[in-house]
């Protein structure tokens, strides 16, 4: 034998080996479920953190709107509330951002790049692959949006007095598994379209922006609209939040603070399980339709 | 450089623009989407402003605001309109090197890339000002409006815009993250420091030169001034130039900035050609 051999040998033994050992097993059921959300929820949470450039791009762009919208309502002489509710508002819009470009329109990116193949062919849930993607997004977000509220309550004065810190968690808890739930369901949808799908996630952005009232109490709109707006949980979400972390806040609430977060607790539910049966759904016609692999560009 | 090849870059990379821009679905969904978001912008300022006045649209300041937010919107449109060409070529459809390998002149090529936002825009904008004098009560009435000074600034600002989309586009070439924030940061921050919704005497004082530096500050002064006379010139910001003063700095501005622009494109081109960036592809 020569050296080369044994060297390969040597080497596929080692692969032997650990193949036999910790590698070999296979992981099955819930075990396998969380694992699948890990390991998708991990780039979005680290990765992202290693990339500290994005954060400034992060932070910055919002920033830039709510100083503009800060700056509008100081020409008109606004009460201070509404410099607060600007810099809330403009620390939420990191989520919808999250929840367009990164939730709904991930999986028409991981088409364009090839990867969507991989994920289906894949031993494991779709469904733990959507989870990863948004409990990773979520909590990456939550950074960015803690820099922009930091910033923009340094920046402009912000005082904050919360009257139950158990309901704002729950309003925040419920506001976002809703939202990404959402986002769930939206990326199944997305899967069916070809270069719609830039165009589709860019004009959810600045209509989302007025219809869920990110810039100014939704309670000034018509109440149709804003009950019609409450399917976005984010709208309840934040009027819920202002209420409970400005003094004045309940003055400008939509629906009493209880009420929100029954319905925010509600549209969590349904916009999960919707996800699931939609993303079956919109599996099998992508599949079936020979769009997996389709790049439309 | 021949006339006949600029032209027909110039003339081509417009068509091209205009059928990447819109062929991706039927003309009534195009049209929804080119014009629901600049409206939506609009409409949030409206809400805003209506929430604080009690719904007095009758101030100076509303037809500052809306005027002013509805013409920014070629800021954004033309300035990332050209930039944007180069994100999309480069990395989206991979083309930029046949471009560059093409005989065309590649600036003009991407000058006219950004002529279907500019058609965009302008539908955009016109709408805008539109649904503001029907339901808004914006104060603008055809006889009055200043036409010359209008037509003039409009197209003086359109250049000087596309010269800063160059630019732009300049500094895309080189980079290879990040390319495509850098015309969102740009109209962003342009946004604030132009004075588009607010008078530069909001800002703090030691941040307004910054706004008296930048020629969309008097672009859009004049084009409010043209079309609503003495309203727009209510705020102190400029309430000492006269039009002729402020189309005079507006062009040195221009000039000064086009020339800038031109030469940190043909820098930034050197640069992304010597460090082999034109087919530079990163999926970032």
């Amino acid at each position: 034998m020569n050296p080369r051999n044994a060297k390969f040998i040597s080497r596929e033994g080692e692969i032997n080996l650990a193949v036999q050992s910790k590698y070999s097993r296979k992981d099955i059921g819930w075990r396998l479920f969380l694992k699948t959300i890990i390991a998708r929820a991990y780039p979005r949470l680290i990765g992202q953190q290693r990339e500290v450039s994005w954060l400034v791009f992060d932070v910055v762009m919002p920033m830039l709107g709510v100083i503009a919208y800060v700056l509008v309502y100081r020409a008109l002489n606004a009460p201070e509330e509404y410099i607060g509710f600007v810099v809330m508002g403009g620390a939420m819009t990191a989520f919808w951002m999250n929840v367009l470009w990164s939730m709904s329109s991930q999986l028409y990116w991981e088409k364009e790049q090839g990867n969507l193949a991989l994920y289906i062919m894949a031993p494991n849930s779709m469904m733990a692959i959507l989870l990863g993607m948004a409990l990773g997004g979520m909590l990456a977000t939550a950074m960015r949006a803690v820099a922009v509220t930091l910033l923009g309550s340094f920046m402009f004065g912000v005082t904050y007095e919360v009257t139950s810190y158990l309901q704002l968690l729950s309003v925040f808890m419920l506001a976002m598994v809703a939202l990404y739930g959402l986002g769930m369901m939206m990326a199944s949808a997305f899967l069916l379209f070809g270069r719609e799908a830039w165009h589709m996630a860019n004009l959810a952005q600045d209509p989302l922006f007025l219809a869920s009232g990110f810039y100014f109490p939704i309670k000034t709109l018509p109440f149709c609209v804003a009950a019609g707006a409450s399917i976005i949980p984010l709208t309840l979400g934040m009027d819920a939040m202002r209420q409970l972390v400005f003094p004045s806040g309940f003055k400008f609430g939509f629906l009493n603070v209880q009420l929100e977060i029954l319905l925010l607790a509600i549209l969590s539910v349904v916009f999960v399980a919707t996800a699931k049966v939609l993303l079956a759904y919109v599996e099998k016609i992508a599949v079936r339709e020979g769009r997996i692999t389709e790049s439309r560009r | 450089m021949q006339t006949s090849t600029s032209w027909r870059s110039f003339r081509m990379a417009a068509w091209l623009g205009w059928l990447i821009e819109s062929n991706w679905t039927d003309p009534f969904l195009f049209a929804i989407y080119s014009i629901v978001k600049p409206l939506s912008g609009a409409a949030i300022l409206v809400i805003m402003y209506g929430i604080i006045s009690g719904g007095n649209f009758n101030t100076p300041l509303f037809p500052y605001i809306y005027l002013g937010n509805a013409f920014y919107i070629y800021v954004g449109a033309v300035m990332t309109g050209v930039s944007w060409a180069v994100v999309d070529d480069r990395e989206h459809y991979k083309t930029l090197k046949y471009m560059y390998i093409a005989p065309i002149y590649i600036p003009v090529y991407l000058l006219g890339r950004g002529v279907a936002r500019f058609i965009t825009g302008s539908i955009a904008v016109f709408i805008t000002i539109v649904a503001g004098v029907l339901f808004l009560k914006v104060p603008l009435k055809l006889a009055e409006i200043n036409w010359g000074l209008f037509l003039v600034t409009l197209i003086l600002g359109v250049v000087m815009l596309a010269l800063l989309g160059l630019l732009l586009a300049g500094v895309t070439l080189t980079v290879a993250r990040h390319e495509g924030f850098i015309g969102e940061a740009t109209a962003g921050a342009l946004y604030i420091f132009s004075g588009a919704v607010f008078p530069l005497d909001v800002l703090p004082e030691w941040l307004r030169p910054i706004g008296y530096f930048m020629p969309t500050t008097y672009w859009l002064e004049l084009l409010r001034r043209s079309l609503v006379g003495n309203v727009a010139q209510a705020f102190p910001t400029l309430s000492n130039f006269t039009n002729m003063e402020i189309l005079g700095i507006m062009l040195g501005l221009s000039i000064f900035f086009g020339v800038i622009s031109v030469q940190v494109f043909r820098y930034c081109d050197a640069i992304a050609r010597e460090r082999g960036l034109i087919d530079h592809t990163t999926n970032y």
